[in-house]
């Protein structure tokens, strides 16, 4: 990777300039003719000055320094860092489809206002659940979306004990932190010792305050819940509701559904099982799919059909409300129309059993050189305990970090909480057997440096624009912004 | 055999083989047979990308663009000018396809630009401190409140009428299910009834919001708000333009605690409301406060400068329930365009796009209201958008506008009822002369 250190303003300079606007025939008076001088600041905002070609240069230079699916193998488990296809960014900067305000007349827009009840039915048939909302903006802000409508349900039979929300152990950290912010208290339970939630440990939790149970099935250990029926029935004996967190959809998609597995409510992440770019952080988008009984709590508007017109329903007296301005990421909806289009029923299939298939190819590949805490057949995912035997003090990090000399992303590491040393793996469908040969050919390698130099994994990157960062600096000594 | 899926029939036989599995089913045994789905989905069949872009196309049809339509449609998304280069850098796949920052050492492309947004946006807010952006505007105002709540320990916030009416839904509903009471301040003539709000403040007050240009597009003076919120030692949240910060008073000047605001205007598609990115700035001293990721600068084990994802231990993945907030991303991309929409203009060009919003929007408020049919709502000083109404109602003046291909303004009347005709125009830098004179020309027209 190339070295570069600028930022934007460093490369300012004064009378530089990138941009034109047209001659203004109506531009010639005076803002203080228009606005009394008081609003006004007189100072200028500091922003860089500088020419087209600086500013081209520079983000391409920058861009040079990430490291992106499309640059290489990404196996960061629970993220489904799978290929993000081309023609879905086309087809989303489509003229007639994005420069579209959202508050135009609704026979100006029924082309995305289609697209949009198209997708919430696709997602709907795939989960097995009744109605989709496609508002939520984000995963965790899909789980927030899924919990008020868990409360507004109770609420609305007059049951307002149950302020409870079971989180397990292995929960996404995302999980328990929405609970809170929807209002809830937070039980977690421990997972049993092959990482699946324990019965006994359940039952002992259910009681009339228990509002629902949060569970991500496959677990983020990859592996299903086999007593799922069981789960399910239990929560509903107890007068819970079950919320499914969508991150492991990748696993299960033409094969088993949400929905009949029992859950009530549940979110997506089109981020991730559905194609559409991280970006670097965002934007996700998050939609939350219901069984019938929590439809009219669905945040305003709905997207529904009417006499062959798409419309806007704003008339919900039982909904939440609003979780976000408009509708939704709207931008973000077009790609996952498109990639369940291009896929199909057959091809959706096609990628949880090749997710899957590749998932156990790589397990059973490195299990003889990390440790496997709980060896069974997985899912789309697996959890090594780091490397195997006596390692003289090397841990997860460090195997991360060295792989990214070898020119990987690394897997997720530390997560989840219940394995020590824990590395997550998801090599997802779009990765062919070569790439998975050689990523495992190099964690082998790793595991074999380890043993005889360690400290070309403890002072590991060596390749990198910058190299192992001293974050515990970053928080004491705050540098948020740039500062002459 | 699918396009984005390379193990061919052979290599899954073989992968299968090597694992000791007979079939792919033999890895779904886990799955209790009761539970599985025993049909396939009706989703239809795989289309093909001819297939795909002639479908799209077509849904394209059934819309009116912007481009199509000349827009004076704001109300919270803007039809700014979007230089060129901004589609050409976002879309280049390393920003693109990179996941969060979490590996520092292969994701300095993202965090500095990050750290750049951040720089800018306590910039153009006079703030100390910024997050790298949040879902959108709305949901970084109920962010603010939240922080707000939590920085005095207060229950209650107050948000002026004159407040995005979107922005007011989403904090509704967030703030029933925290607990936390909001309370909503009358207007008059426009802008929020400082009087009434004096009688409303008290020592319970964790915070008030007000927007400024507000959703009538009129500059809110917030030299009583200021003094009132903090004799009750509460904290002001302003809920600002980016645009209008090219001439206005920053956020910092005005007295506020924590500026939020809707960033779509800095260089993002209209997209039908979304993906666009919140901006939330505050001062120092709250930094702990503050949700969201930050990226912080710090150094490489050789000493070189290097930036990171720093203060994660207010974050969820650490506190888990005990976090400041769910939210565990940023709108990494949008925020990109906004660095790059902010960079390319410049301090001049920022200045300029905002001068000549105030100065076309005067023009058309002039042109429009000249023959006396269509009235200003107030009079009041306005950024890009003022209100008006006639004895029309206003869809009416909408649809005529629409046969004429213009995109008319916010009916206003659909959250305030006391304005039932009235209707909200925006004109952007991008509207000229010939557009406006169109606009006015229509209306005059009208019976």
């Amino acid at each position: 990777m190339k070295s570069y250190d600028k930022l934007i303003f460093e490369l300012s300079k004064e009378g530089r300039c990138a941009y034109s606007l047209p001659n203004c025939s109506l531009c010639n008076k005076e803002l203080i003719e228009y606005i009394p001088k008081e609003f006004l600041n007189e100072e200028e905002v500091n922003l860089p000055q500088v020419s087209e070609v600086d500013i081209i240069r520079h983000y391409t230079n920058l861009s040079q320094l990430n490291y992106g699916v499309d640059t290489g193998f990404y196996p960061l488990g629970s993220c489904t860092m799978k290929y993000n296809p081309k023609i879905n960014e086309d087809v989303a900067s489509i003229e007639g489809l994005c420069h579209i305000h959202p508050y135009q007349p609704e026979e100006t827009v029924q082309g995305s206002l289609e697209l949009m009840y198209n997708l919430s039915n696709l997602l709907s048939e795939i989960s097995g659940m009744d109605k989709t909302t496609l508002q939520p903006a984000a995963g965790a802000h899909g789980e927030l979306t899924g919990l008020m409508l868990i409360k507004a349900y109770h609420e609305s039979r007059k049951d307002f004990k149950r302020t409870k929300i079971i989180v397990p152990d292995s929960a996404h950290g995302t999980n328990p932190a929405s609970a809170a912010v929807a209002g809830f208290e937070i039980i977690e339970i421990q997972s049993n010792k092959s990482g699946a939630l324990d019965l006994d440990t359940l039952k002992s939790v259910l009681n009339d305050e228990v509002a629902g149970l949060m569970l991500t099935n496959p677990s983020t250990l990859g592996l299903f819940e086999k007593n799922m029926k069981k789960i399910a029935d239990l929560v509903h004996e107890a007068g819970g509701l079950l919320y499914y967190d969508g991150a492991n959809m990748n696993a299960i998609m033409g094969k088993v559904r949400p929905g009949d597995m029992g859950f009530d409510v549940m979110h997506y992440n089109l981020h991730k099982t559905f194609s559409t770019p991280h970006g670097g952080g965002g934007p996700g988008s998050g939609p939350v799919g219901v069984k019938e009984h929590l439809i009219p709590f669905l945040p305003i508007p709905a997207i529904d059909k009417k006499d062959d017109k798409y419309i806007l329903d704003y008339d919900r007296p039982d909904s939440i409300g609003k979780v976000k301005g408009f509708y939704g990421n709207y931008g973000v909806f077009i790609k996952a129309y498109a990639y369940i289009l291009t896929m199909g029923a057959e091809g959706i299939k096609e990628v949880s059993e090749t997710a899957v298939l590749n998932a156990n190819y790589m397990m059973n590949k490195l299990k003889e050189y990390y440790s496997l805490p709980i060896d069974q057949v997985c899912k789309h995912e697996f959890v090594l305990g780091g490397l195997k035997g006596d390692h003289l003090g090397v841990s997860t990090i460090d195997v991360a970090k060295r792989l990214i000399d070898y020119g990987y992303h690394p897997p997720t590491i530390y997560f989840p909480l219940i394995i020590n040393e824990a590395l997550m793996i998801e090599p997802t469908e779009t990765e062919s057997i070569e790439t998975l040969d050689k990523f495992i050919e190099v964690m082998i390698k790793i595991a074999k440096e380890a043993k005889k130099n360690i400290n070309l994994l403890k002072n590991a990157p060596y390749h990198t624009p910058v190299r192992r960062i001293d974050e515990a600096k970053a928080a004491r000594n705050l540098i948020l912004k740039w500062e002459k | 055999m699918h396009k984005y899926i390379p193990n061919t029939e052979d290599d899954k036989r073989y992968m299968l083989h090597s694992i000791g599995a007979k079939s792919i089913e033999d890895l779904f045994e886990d799955i209790p047979k009761e539970l599985r789905l025993s049909r396939e989905l009706y989703i239809g069949k795989s289309l093909s990308e001819i297939e795909l872009i002639k479908h799209m196309k077509e849904l394209a049809n059934k819309n009116k663009s912007t481009n199509e339509l000349i827009s004076f449609l704001g109300a919270g998304a803007y039809d700014h000018y979007i230089p060129a280069i901004i589609k050409h850098i976002t879309t280049r796949s390393e920003f693109l396809t990179a996941y969060t920052p979490y590996q520092a050492e292969i994701s300095q492309g993202t965090l500095r630009v990050i750290f750049e947004y951040q720089t800018m946006i306590c910039n153009l807010t006079g703030m100390d401190v910024s997050n790298a952006s949040m879902y959108d505007g709305p949901t970084a105002c109920v962010e603010a409140s939240i922080m707000a709540c939590e920085s005095t320990k207060r229950k209650s916030i107050i948000v002026s009428k004159t407040v995005h009416p979107e922005v007011r839904k989403v904090l509704h509903t967030y703030m029933k299910f925290r607990k936390i009471e909001v309370v909503e301040v009358d207007m008059n003539d426009g802008v929020t009834d400082v009087e009434k709000l004096k009688s409303i403040a008290d020592k319970n007050t964790a915070g008030v919001i007000i927007q400024t240009p507000n959703f009538f597009g009129i500059i809110e003076d917030l030299t009583e708000v200021e003094k009132i919120i903090h004799e009750n030692k509460g904290m002001l949240i302003t809920y600002v333009d980016p645009i209008s910060l090219g001439i206005l008073k920053t956020p910092r000047q005005l007295g506020a605690d924590i500026a939020v605001g809707e960033g779509q205007s800095l260089g993002n598609n209209l997209n039908f409301g979304g993906p666009y990115l919140g901006f939330l700035a505050t001062k120092s001293k709250w930094v702990r406060k503050m949700p969201g990721r930050i990226v912080g600068q710090s150094m490489d084990q050789d000493g070189k400068r290097a930036f990171v994802l720093t203060l994660q231990a207010r974050e969820q993945h650490i506190r888990r329930y005990k976090a400041t907030s769910n939210i565990c991303s940023n709108q990494g991309l949008n925020a990109l365009m906004a660095v790059i929409y902010l960079t390319t203009m410049g301090k001049k060009g920022l200045r300029e796009v905002a001068t000549r919003c105030v100065q076309k929007s005067h023009y058309a408020l002039d042109k429009i209201t000249k023959e006396n049919k269509f009235k200003p709502l107030f009079n009041k000083p306005f950024f890009k958008e003022f209100a008006v109404t006639s004895h029309i109602e206003s869809k009416v003046v909408n649809q005529e506008l629409l046969k004429n291909g213009i995109l008319g303004g916010y009916e206003i009347g659909k959250d305030y009822t006391e304005f039932k005709n009235g209707l909200l125009f925006a004109v952007t830098e991008k509207r000229i002369d010939e557009e406006i004179n169109k606009l006015s020309k229509v209306l005059e027209g009208m019976k």
